[in-house]
C-alpha cells in the first residue's frame, strides 16, 4: 500500500518527518518498507527550490523560424515574464489564444543550472544550459513528467489546470505543489482496514493523539428517483451480506482532474478517464473497493427479461459449466463456489474480484451504475486463488472489508462523480442489506489487561483513552471492568485479547517494560534422545569428521543410486514439489550424504563427512511416516592433508571407516560386534553388519559399514582418483541411542608390571580374525589382561591358504607380580587351546 | 719414574685441552683414567720402586688421578655444552613452514546456532521439546487459529503431501499445541527446534527447507513484559551485551498481541548499512502472546493462564552472524564452506 504523506494529510494534521512517520507506523505493525522522495531530499531527482518552480503560462506565439516550436510567455513569480522556447505539442493547440491566461494553466518550469532528466538520453540527469534555439535565446525549459522523474510520460509538458481546490501562485517552487514522500507499506493480513488512506491517517492519528477528519459522505441527490429502477437480491446473504447501489446520471467521459490523477500514480495507480479513477480513487482512500456498470446496457437487458421493469441484480453461485469473461477480457471457467454478480440475462461479473466485460464503462457511456458491496472475506480468498484473479479490490474483500463500509464507498463515489464527472446522481440509496453484522461487543476486564500486558499500573480510565483513540466505545462499568464496542470498519474484534494487543499498540510496544520470568519454573526435564544424538554429533567432530545437513527431501530414483534399485516401500509423497527433485521424504540418510561427497569429490579428493537426520520410511497403510534417526558417515580419498614433509597420505580404507565406528562404540560406552555381510549399494567381500555385542539388545543390527560397490561410485558419478574407494556406513541412531546405560565404571591403574608375549599364529585364510582374538582371550583367562593384532601375514615361507596372525599378548594380575613361569604356562595353554580348536599352529 | 709420571701428567693436560669432541675425550679416558689406562699402568709399576720411594710415588700417582679426573669433568662438560650448542645451531628450522596439522572435524553453521540457543534458553530454564516434520492440518494450521481458507495461510506456501491432512510442517509451531497436550496442566518452558519446509523458488534469499527455533511459555502470569524481557536478554547473550532490541507490532494468528523483534544491527551499530537496508534493525524473530484459542486446544483455560511463543530462523542467524550471503550454502555442504567454521 502507497501512501503519499501530501494524501494522508489531508485526513489527519501530521509534523512528523517521514522517517519518523516510518518509526511510528513500523512499531505500531504497519511496517514501512520504503520510502519514495519525489523531488523532495532522498529523491533520485531532487528539484531545485530556487530554479525548478510552477509557472503560469500567459501565451504561446509561433517561432518565427521554426514551425514546430512555439514561445511560451509565462508568469514564474518574477518581475518580468519570461519567454520559453518548447516544441511541446500540447501548447500548439493553445496558440494566439488571447484568454489562455485566465484558463489559469501553469507548467513546472527549470531554469538554467538545475538539473533535470534528459530523456533523449536514458534518463540521465543533465543541467540546464542557456542557448539560442533557432536565432532565439532560452535559459529555461516547460518540463514534462519524465523530465521531473514524474512517470513515464513525454507526450507534452505538464499542463496543469489551477486546482479548484486551493489556488495556485506562480513562482512557488515546485517540491511544495508536487514534491512529496511516498511511505510503502506492507499490510499485514489482519489490517485490511489500513488498505487504504484514511485506514492509515485514523492510526497515525491514534499514535499521535491527532483528530482524524473523514471526508464528507454528503451526496447532492437531485436526480430522478432510484427506486423502481434497479432490484438487489442476493442469493447467499452469508457469502454476501450487504450490496448497494446508486445510479449517477449524464456523466461525462474526460480526464480527471490533475489533483486526482497525480495522487493516483503516486500511490501506484495509472489515471485512465475520471469514471474509472474516481471508482480507484475511493478505493484507496476509504478502503471500499466499488464497481461501475454501464447503465443502459443493464436497462437494454432488463427491457428483454422484465420489460418496463427494474434492472434485477442478483448475486448467485454460478451454475454447472458457467463461464464468464472478465474486464481484461480473460474467460473464465468457473468453479462452484465463485460468488457472481447477474442478471436474469446473464452474469457481469465475479462478485468482490473484478467486473465483466460486457457491462463495463464504455466511451460512449453517460449513465452509471454503482456497485459498493460487502462479501465474504473467506470465499473472496478462495475464488481468487482458484481463478488466479489477483485484483486490488480482491486483496481488500479477501482480507475483510467491514459491511458499513459498502454505503460510505458508495456515497463518496457517487458525490466525486456529480462534482467531477458532471453527473446527476439519482434520489435515494438501494440498499440491500439482508444480514447486518452485529456489532463486536467484549467484555474488557481491567486485570485481564494488565496479566497479558504485563503493565500493571494501567488503570480502566487509560485503557479507555487507548481504545477510544482507535474509535472503539467503551463504557467503563467499574473500576474493574468494561464494556468495549468496536467501531464498523473493524471485523477482526472477537474477544478481549484483541483488545490487548490494541492497548499495547497504541501505549506503544517500546514503552511495556522488560520483565524477567516470574512464574514458577516447570518441572525440569532432560531431552534423552537430542541429548545423545549430541554426543554422537561431538565423537564425530572429535574423529575428524564434517558435519553436513541435507535435503530431506528427495526421489525414490535419486536414493536408487546407492541400493542400485527404486525402493517399492511407500514414501512420504508431495502433491505440489516446487521441483521434481525434491519430492518425497528420504528414506537412507546416506543416499543425502553420498550426493553431497560427489558434489564435493569434483574438487576435493579427501572427503570425511558425516550427518545426523531423520529418515521417513512408511509402513503401509500408516496415515504418517516414522521419523528415525540415522547416522551416515562418508570417507573417501587420502586419510590426511599433503603435507610438505611427510608427502602424500595414504588413502583411507575400509579399516578406516571401521575404526570410526569403533571409536564411536568406545566413546559412547558401547560394546560393538561385526560380521561379514552383503548389502546393496556396498562391495560384496568388503561389507560390515555392526551390531550391538552385549546387553539387553545384544546381536541387534546397528547398521551398515563398508565399502561403496563401484557401481554405486558410478551412479553418483563420484569422482575418484586411481586406487581411491569411497567408505561409508549409515547407523540407526534409534537403536544405538535405545542402547546407551550409564557411564561406564572405571577400571583401576594397575599396580603390578605387565608382561608383553608375542605370538604369532597360522590359520586358516577363511578363518577370522575375531575368531582367533574371541579364542585367546578365553584361552587367557584372567591373566591376559590384552590382546592386540599387530600383523597379517600371507607369503612365500605359508603354506597355501594360510595367514599368519600375530598378537601382543599382555599378561597382567590384579593382585601381584606375575613370575615368568606362570606366563609361560599360560601361553602353553593358549597354544594348546588354539591348536585344538581352530587348528591354529605356532609360527 | 716420577719423571715419566710428571711427563704423563703434562701430556694427559695438553691433549685434554686439545680434545675438542666427546668421542676424543672418550678416546683421552680410556688411554689415560682407564682400566689399562697409562695411570693405572703407572700406579702398577709401584713395585719397580725402592720401598722409601713408594709412599711418596703412589701419592703422587693418586693426586695426579684425581687432577686428571677433574680436568676431565669439567672439559667433558664444556665440550658437552658446545656438543649441544653447535647441535641446536645446525637443527635451526624455518619457523614459518607450515606445520602438520591434524585432520579435525566441525559442527555445521545451523547446528551451532541451534546449540547456543538451547544453551542460553536452557539457563532460562527451557527445556527442548521436538515433534515432527510431517505433520497434520490440525498441528499445523487449525490448532495454531488457523481454520481453513484462513488468510495467514497465505503467508506460508504449504508442500502438502498426497494425503490431503498431511503436509511438512511450515513452522515448530505446529509442536506448539502437542507440547500443551503433554505437560498440561504443568506450567511449560519449552524451545522446539527442527526442520520446516516452505514451497518456494530456491534463491540465494529463500529455501524449501530451513530450521525453525520455536519457543513457548505457558504459566499463570506471564505477561507480553515477560517476552520482551526474556527474548532481549536472548538477543544479548547471542549477539553481545551491546546490542538493543525493537519490538514493533505484528501479526501471527496464534499469537495476540503479536511482534517482531529487531536487534540492532551489529555491523554498523545501528548506524545503518547494507546489511539492515539501511534501518539500524536487523529482523530476528516472530513473538507475541498466546492466543487463547491455542491454550484452549492444548488444554488450558486461558481465564487462568496465559503465555509467550517465539520463533526464529537458525539459518538466518548464522547468516547475519557470519555475513553469510546465500542460504543455498547451508545444505549444498561444499566442504569450503563447511571447513570454515
Amino acid at each position: 500500500m502507497r501512501v503519499p504523506i501530501s494524501w494522508l494529510k489531508e485526513y489527519v494534521d501530521v509534523d512528523l518527518s517521514p522517517a519518523e512517520l516510518d518509526e511510528i507506523l513500523t512499531n505500531a505493525g504497519m511496517e514501512v518498507t520504503g520510502i519514495d522522495y519525489v523531488g523532495v531530499e532522498g529523491a533520485d531527482l531532487v528539484w531545485d527550490r530556487e530554479l525548478v518552480l510552477l509557472a503560469h503560462v500567459l501565451k504561446v506565439e509561433r517561432h518565427p523560424e521554426a514551425d514546430k516550436l512555439v514561445l511560451a510567455t509565462v508568469d514564474y513569480g518574477a518581475d518580468e515574464p519570461k519567454v520559453v522556447v518548447t516544441g511541446a505539442p500540447n501548447l500548439f493547440p493553445h496558440l494566439g489564444d488571447d484568454d489562455l491566461a485566465a484558463k489559469r494553466l501553469f507548467s513546472p518550469m527549470v531554469l538554467e543550472g538545475a538539473t533535470y532528466l534528459d530523456p533523449y538520453k536514458d534518463l540521465k540527469p543533465r543541467k540546464l544550459k542557456g542557448k539560442p534555439l533557432r536565432g532565439i535565446y532560452n535559459d529555461a525549459m516547460l518540463c514534462s513528467p519524465v523530465e521531473l522523474g514524474l512517470g513515464e510520460d513525454h507526450d507534452g509538458i505538464l499542463l496543469i489546470a489551477e486546482d479548484a481546490r486551493a489556488p495556485y501562485v506562480p513562482g512557488t517552487p515546485l517540491q511544495d505543489v508536487l514534491g512529496d514522500s511516498v511511505l510503502d507499506i506492507d499490510i499485514i493480513p489482519n489490517i485490511a482496514r489500513c488498505a487504504s488512506i484514511v485506514g492509515i491517517a485514523r492510526e497515525v492519528a491514534a499514535l499521535t493523539g491527532g483528530e482524524l477528519r473523514m471526508p464528507s459522505l454528503d451526496v447532492v441527490m437531485d436526480g430522478d428517483p432510484v427506486d423502481g429502477r434497479v432490484e438487489i437480491h442476493t442469493d447467499h446473504p452469508e457469502l454476501n451480506p450487504r450490496f448497494v447501489g446508486m445510479v449517477i446520471e449524464g456523466v461525462e467521459q474526460k480526464p480527471s482532474p490533475f489533483w486526482m490523477q497525480h495522487r493516483l500514480r503516486l500511490a501506484g495507480q495509472r489515471p485512465i478517464n475520471v469514471v474509472v479513477d474516481i471508482s480507484n480513487y475511493v478505493m484507496l482512500e476509504l478502503g471500499q473497493p466499488n464497481h461501475t456498470f454501464d447503465y443502459d446496457f443493464l436497462r437494454g437487458r432488463a427491457d428483454d427479461y422484465n420489460p418496463g421493469g427494474p434492472i434485477r441484480l442478483v448475486t448467485r453461485l454460478p451454475e454447472d459449466g458457467e463461464t464468464l469473461t472478465t474486464l481484461d477480457g480473460t474467460e473464465h471457467k468457473l468453479f462452484p463456489n465463485n460468488i457472481l454478480v447477474t442478471d436474469p440475462a446473464g452474469n457481469l461479473g465475479i462478485g468482490g474480484i473484478m467486473g465483466g466485460h460486457d457491462s463495463e464503462i464504455r466511451p460512449e457511456t453517460t449513465n452509471v451504475l454503482l456497485e459498493a458491496a460487502a462479501w465474504d472475506f473467506i470465499s473472496i480468498r478462495r475464488s481468487a486463488r482458484q481463478l488466479q484473479l489477483h485484483t486490488e479490490a480482491g486483496f481488500r474483500f479477501s482480507r475483510g472489508v467491514h459491511p458499513a463500509m459498502a454505503e460510505r464507498g458508495a456515497r463518496r463515489a457517487a458525490e466525486l462523480l456529480r462534482t467531477l464527472a458532471g453527473g446527476t446522481v439519482a434520489r435515494g440509496i438501494v440498499d440491500h442489506h439482508p444480514l447486518p453484522t452485529e456489532p463486536a461487543v467484549v467484555d474488557l476486564e481491567v486485570a485481564y489487561v494488565r496479566r497479558l500486558s504485563g503493565l500493571h499500573d494501567l488503570d480502566a480510565p487509560q485503557i479507555a483513552d487507548l481504545l477510544r483513540r482507535l474509535e472503539f466505545e467503551v463504557e467503563i462499568r467499574d473500576g474493574e471492568s468494561m464494556t468495549v464496542t468496536g467501531p464498523d470498519h473493524r471485523i477482526d474484534i472477537e474477544g478481549p485479547h484483541d483488545l490487548v494487543e490494541e492497548v499495547c499498540r497504541v501505549y506503544g510496544y517500546a514503552n511495556i517494560p522488560d520483565s524477567v520470568l516470574a512464574d514458577s519454573l516447570p518441572p525440569q526435564r532432560g531431552n534423552p534422545s537430542l541429548e545423545a544424538e549430541m554426543r554422537v554429533e561431538d565423537a564425530m567432530v572429535a574423529l575428524g569428521l564434517r558435519q553436513a545437513i541435507t535435503y530431506r527431501l528427495t526421489t525414490p530414483e535419486a536414493e536408487a543410486r546407492l541400493s542400485g534399485t527404486v525402493d517399492e516401500s511407500p514414501y512420504v509423497r508431495l502433491a505440489n514439489p516446487s521441483t521434481q527433485e525434491r519430492a518425497v521424504m528420504r528414506h537412507s540418510l546416506l543416499a543425502s550424504l553420498l550426493e553431497v561427497a560427489a558434489a564435493n569429490s569434483r574438487f576435493r579428493s579427501r572427503l570425511a563427512l558425516f550427518e545426523v537426520g531423520n529418515v521417513f520410511p512408511m509402513a503401509e497403510g500408516a496415515e504418517r511416516p516414522d521419523e528415525l534417526p540415522r547416522l551416515a558417515i562418508v570417507l573417501s580419498g587420502p586419510r590426511r592433508a599433503d603435507h610438505w614433509q611427510s608427502g602424500s597420505a595414504s588413502m583411507f580404507d575400509f579399516f578406516d571407516i571401521k575404526g570410526v565406528v569403533e571409536s564411536l562404540g568406545e566413546m559412547l560406552g558401547l560394546d560393538l560386534g561385526y560380521g561379514a555381510t552383503e548389502v546393496d549399494g556396498f562391495r560384496p567381500g568388503r561389507t560390515a553388519v555392526v551390531s550391538l555385542a552385549s546387553g539387553n539388545h545384544k546381536g541387534k543390527a546397528l547398521g551398515t559399514l563398508g565399502e561403496l560397490h563401484p557401481l554405486a561410485v558410478e551412479r553418483y558419478d563420484l569422482r575418484l582418483e586411481k586406487n581411491q574407494t569411497v567408505l561409508a556406513a549409515e547407523l540407526h541412531l534409534d537403536v544405538l541411542l535405545g542402547a546407551l546405560t550409564g557411564d561406564p565404571a572405571v577400571d583401576p591403574v594397575p599396580v603390578y608390571p605387565a608382561i608383553r608375549e608375542d605370538l604369532a599364529l597360522v590359520v586358516d585364510e577363511g578363518l577370522a580374525a575375531v575368531e582367533v582374538e574371541d579364542a585367546l582371550r578365553k584361552a587367557g583367562g584372567v591373566l591376559l589382561a590384552d590382546v592386540e593384532l599387530f600383523d597379517v601375514y600371507r607369503g612365500d615361507n605359508l603354506e597355501a591358504g594360510k595367514k599368519s596372525l600375530a598378537y601382543h599378548l599382555t599378561f597382567q594380575s590384579p593382585s601381584k607380580t606375575l613370575k615368568d613361569k606362570e606366563v609361560q604356562k599360560q601361553r602353553k595353554r593358549i597354544l594348546g587351546q588354539l591348536e585344538r580348536n581352530l587348528g591354529a599352529v605356532l609360527r | 719414574m716420577i719423571e715419566a709420571l710428571e711427563t704423563l701428567y703434562q701430556r694427559a693436560q695438553d691433549e685434554l685441552a686439545a680434545a675438542s669432541g666427546s668421542e676424543a675425550l672418550e678416546a683421552w679416558f680410556r688411554q689415560n683414567l682407564g682400566k689399562k689406562g697409562e695411570v693405572q699402568l703407572m700406579s702398577r709399576r709401584l713395585g719397580e720402586l725402592e720401598a722409601s720411594e713408594r709412599p711418596a710415588f703412589g701419592r703422587r700417582v693418586n693426586e695426579v688421578k684425581q687432577a686428571l679426573q677433574a680436568a676431565f669433568d669439567t672439559r667433558s662438560a664444556e665440550v658437552k655444552v658446545s656438543e649441544m650448542e653447535s647441535a641446536i645451531a645446525r637443527d635451526a628450522l624455518d619457523v614459518t613452514l607450515p606445520g602438520r596439522r591434524p585432520e579435525r572435524g566441525g559442527l555445521h553453521p545451523s547446528n551451532l546456532v541451534l546449540r547456543e540457543a538451547y544453551r542460553i534458553f536452557g539457563d532460562m530454564g527451557f527445556q527442548i521439546y521436538r515433534s515432527h516434520d510431517v505433520v497434520t492440518d490440525e498441528e499445523n494450521f487449525e490448532w495454531l487459529n488457523m481454520p481453513p481458507e484462513h488468510p495467514a495461510r497465505d503467508m506460508q506456501d504449504t508442500f502438502y503431501t498426497t494425503d490431503e491432512n498431511i503436509l511438512l510442517r511450515t513452522h515448530t509451531s505446529a509442536g506448539q499445541v502437542l507440547a500443551m497436550r503433554e505437560y498440561h496442566p504443568e506450567p511449560i518452558r519449552v524451545i522446539l527446534p527442527g526442520m520446516c519446509y516452505r514451497n518456494e523458488q530456491i534463491t540465494a534469499r529463500s529455501e524449501i527447507q530451513f530450521h525453525q527455533i520455536e519457543g513457548l511459555a505457558v504459566g499463570r502470569n506471564i505477561s507480553l513484559a515477560d517476552l520482551k524481557g526474556t527474548l532481549t536478554e536472548f538477543a544479548k547473550r547471542l549477539f553481545g551485551a551491546d546490542r538493543k532490541t525493537r519490538f514493533r507490532a505484528s501479526y501471527f494468528p496464534f499469537t495476540e498481541p503479536s511482534a517482531e523483534m529487531d536487534v540492532s544491527c551489529f555491523q554498523c551499530d545501528a548506524k545503518g548499512c547494507r546489511l539492515c537496508k539501511y534501518t539500524g534493525w536487523l529482523e530476528i524473530l516472530g513473538c507475541g502472546v498466546v492466543h487463547p484459542v491455542v491454550l484452549r486446544y492444548g488444554g488450558y483455560d486461558p481465564d487462568e493462564f496465559s503465555g509467550f511463543a517465539f520463533g526464529m530462523g537458525p539459518e538466518r542467524i548464522a547468516m547475519l552472524k557470519y555475513g553469510i550471503q546465500d542460504i543455498r550454502y547451508f545444505w549444498g555442504s561444499d566442504l569450503r564452506f563447511l571447513e570454515q567454521f
